[in-house]
């Protein structure tokens, strides 16, 4: 038995060291991180470790059971793919942030109080915002600041929800809590953003594709993961969950269809998938959470390669725009096969990863007997073969030819690629190793019945096949520069006219009375002296008119409390919450 | 001709074709006849989809998983709908210009 330390540690520290290594050993040394952190990690018993006292509560940074050690392995295996996938890059602040980003989502995964918990989410926040300004480009610089902006409002909202629920329970232990109170809307809600639902979702399709080729592959595992693990810890089981997860398996996709820039095509693909996630938590048995999490583990892997894939596209290339790419297959093959494998992997196709974790949300929500759910659900998942599936490898390597002929990716990528494409492989044909790790063991699970393969392999033909006809007949729409509006239309153009209308014409206003009233009392008084005091007397009185504002909202909305005592409790508390983090959000924008 | 003799994909024009048409390996994308082979293996095994199914044991959880062709016929109905509406519904109301946001 060795002495373990917080997962978290091996990463963050070990980040802080990576300034002072030099030359070839720096990328030993950056492999050597993950590994040594997945050493560690497997030494680390189940259970409590390393409870700290401070100010009167116990900070947990080891709560250690087989749902944070899923999420740990996974973290571990991406790390150090992403790591390979990024060891041409020669700065080292992204090399520290990719770290040290790593570290904190091992850190939100393990903690077992609010307090920790909370701040190695900021932390995630913090570490990834630099993965993004790393490009340097002007769309970076903007996307970066939105991010940062959008995940502090998250963020408030779960303090206060950590607050207000501290005060109530006088806990600040970190386990299932349920929506029961206006404190867990709070956190629900925090929790919300970083998992992109539906309306607060912008900052990812906004984000991801501005950020560097190699943080974009930190990116697509940590954050949004992190925030499917403290669902499926907090809120297992909650209704809501399961049409916020429809929702979001199905809005994407038409979004995707019509995007432009591949990278953007996945980042809407990544919120269709986490959408899974969030509906198998939701409905919430043994069989469904077992799905959610075990997606989450798959989708790290395909989205990364998929993402991977596009990345060195776009190193070689320069170019990440549908409209831009076509051909490549011709002189990148290894990157297209391994595109392919993401592909096929994240629409499901028998013995790849997806089928073998996805179809668990499908069974338990056909189990539940949830109709139109299942519908959604079926719908999204030949809709992701539709855009992931076929779209981003059929625009990028296939299509017309650009006449571009670029070199064949890096080798470091190609085995970033290899390694994961090798396991979307194998855990779809073999799937039985990465069941024996989930949290639930009591129900056992078997994908491969002949029903289920045809029936999937019938779905995802018969969406290729209305993919082909499409196409060749011309109706599929064209790939087009530009920009489609999304809610973040909300903090991007409203705020910013919001903030031109208090600047331009409510300024003039100002200013306009400031002036002619002065001048009004002192041409009809005459002295300068009692002009000041008219002044005065208006300001007065316009002073006590304001002040008398939040008293009549204040009865308006006792009024309005009353009333909606007839309303379930529920409406209410939602209502409320998401009408304050729309305006936290206008506001911050 | 670049092509590596050992890229059993790039011949394909819809990449869920892979498992299936291994053996178009030594083809090139570029020959017309390939792509006609191609297409002919991917509609073949379209066909082979629809016939099987009648020789499965189905447990179906929902009485309409047990109709002939369901999936296949959901599939294509699915995509078909979802690429209209991306194109005619959604696309009309919220493409901008590049710069929008500049």
């Amino acid at each position: 038995m060795i002495d373990t330390v917080p997962p978290a540690t091996v990463f963050i520290f070990g980040a802080l060291l990576v300034p002072f290594i030099r030359g070839k050993w720096k990328s030993a040394y950056l492999l050597l991180i993950p590994v040594v952190g997945f050493i560690n990690l497997i030494n680390i018993p189940e259970g409590t470790h390393w409870v700290v006292r401070f100010v009167g509560y116990d900070l947990v940074f080891g709560k250690v059971d087989r749902l944070s050690l899923l999420f740990g392995y996974i973290f571990h295996l991406i790390s150090f793919i992403a790591l390979i996938y990024a060891l041409h890059v020669k700065d080292d602040l992204q090399h520290m942030a990719g770290l040290v980003y790593a570290g904190s989502a091992l850190g939100v995964i393990f903690s077992g109080d609010l307090f920790s918990f909370f701040v190695f989410w900021e932390l995630l926040t913090v570490a990834s915002i630099f993965l993004i300004w790393a490009r340097g480009t002007k769309e970076s610089r903007g996307a970066g600041f939105r991010y940062l902006l959008v995940h502090s409002a998250g963020g408030l909202c779960l303090l206060a929800g950590i607050v207000l629920h501290v005060y109530q329970t006088g806990s600040i232990a970190f386990g299932y809590m349920g929506l029961n109170s206006v404190a867990t809307y709070f956190i629900f809600f925090g929790f919300g953003l970083n998992c992109a639902w539906p309306i607060l979702h912008p900052w990812l399709t906004d984000a991801y594709p501005a950020a560097t080729i190699t943080g974009t592959i930190f990116l697509s595992a940590f954050t949004t993961k992190c925030a499917v693990y403290a669902l499926a810890r907090a809120f297992p089981g909650t209704e809501a969950l399961i049409w916020i997860g429809a929702i979001m398996t199905g809005f994407p996709i038409f979004y995707a269809v019509i995007e432009n820039d591949l990278r953007r095509v996945l980042s809407y693909s990544l919120i269709n998938q986490v959408g899974f996630m969030v509906c198998g938590i939701g409905i919430g048995t043994h069989l469904s959470i077992n799905g959610a999490v075990s997606h989450a583990f798959n989708d790290i892997l395909f989205k990364a390669l998929l993402f991977m894939a596009m990345g060195a596209v776009m190193y070689r290339t320069g170019k990440i725009n549908g409209t831009a790419l076509g051909g490549l297959y011709k002189t990148m093959p290894l990157t297209c096969i391994f595109c392919m494998v993401g592909a096929a992997s994240i629409s499901a196709f028998p013995l790849f990863s997806g089928f073998v974790s996805k179809s668990m949300v499908m069974d338990a929500a056909a189990l539940g007997n949830m109709r139109i759910i299942w519908f959604i659900l079926l719908f999204a998942s030949a809709g992701v073969f539709h855009h992931a599936g076929i779209k981003i490898p059929f625009f990028a390597f296939f299509s017309h030819d650009t006449g571009m002929r670029p070199k064949e990716a890096p080798l470091n990528m190609l085995v970033a690629m290899g390694i994961a494409a090798f396991l979307c492989i194998f855990i779809g044909s073999y799937p039985w190793p990465l069941y024996s790790l989930l949290p639930f063991q009591d129900v056992g699970y078997d994908p491969y019945t002949a029903s289920h393969v045809v029936g999937q392999t019938q779905l995802l033909f018969f969406s290729a096949l209305a993919f082909s006809l499409l196409l060749l007949s011309g109706i599929y729409p064209a790939e087009m520069r530009s920009v489609n509006l999304d809610a973040d239309w909300f903090y991007r153009k409203a705020g910013r006219r919001f903030l031109w209308f208090c600047e331009k014409p409510l300024m003039v206003f100002g200013n306009f009375l400031d002036r002619y009233v002065l001048k009004l009392a002192g041409a009809s008084k005459s002295s300068p002296a009692e002009a000041v005091q008219w002044e005065q007397g208006i300001d007065r009185f316009f002073h006590v008119k304001l002040t008398s504002v939040p008293t009549v909202i204040y009865n308006w909305v006792r009024h309005l409390r009353t009333e909606m005592g007839y309303l379930p409790i529920n409406v209410t508390y939602v209502a409320i919450s998401f009408v304050v983090l729309l305006f936290l959000v206008l506001l911050l924008g | 001709m670049k092509e590596k003799s050992d890229a059993p994909h790039t011949s394909n024009q819809a990449p869920d074709e892979e498992m299936e048409t291994a053996s178009s390996k030594k083809y090139l994308f570029d020959n017309p006849r390939n792509v006609k082979i191609l297409l002919r293996t991917f509609f073949s095994s379209l066909l082979v989809l629809l016939v099987i199914e009648f020789f499965i044991h189905k447990h179906p959880h929902f009485p309409w998983e047990g109709w002939h062709e369901f999936y296949a016929v959901f599939g294509f109905v699915a995509c078909v709908a979802l690429v209209l509406a991306a194109k005619y519904i959604l696309r009309p109301l919220v493409k901008r210009g590049e710069d929008y946001y500049d």
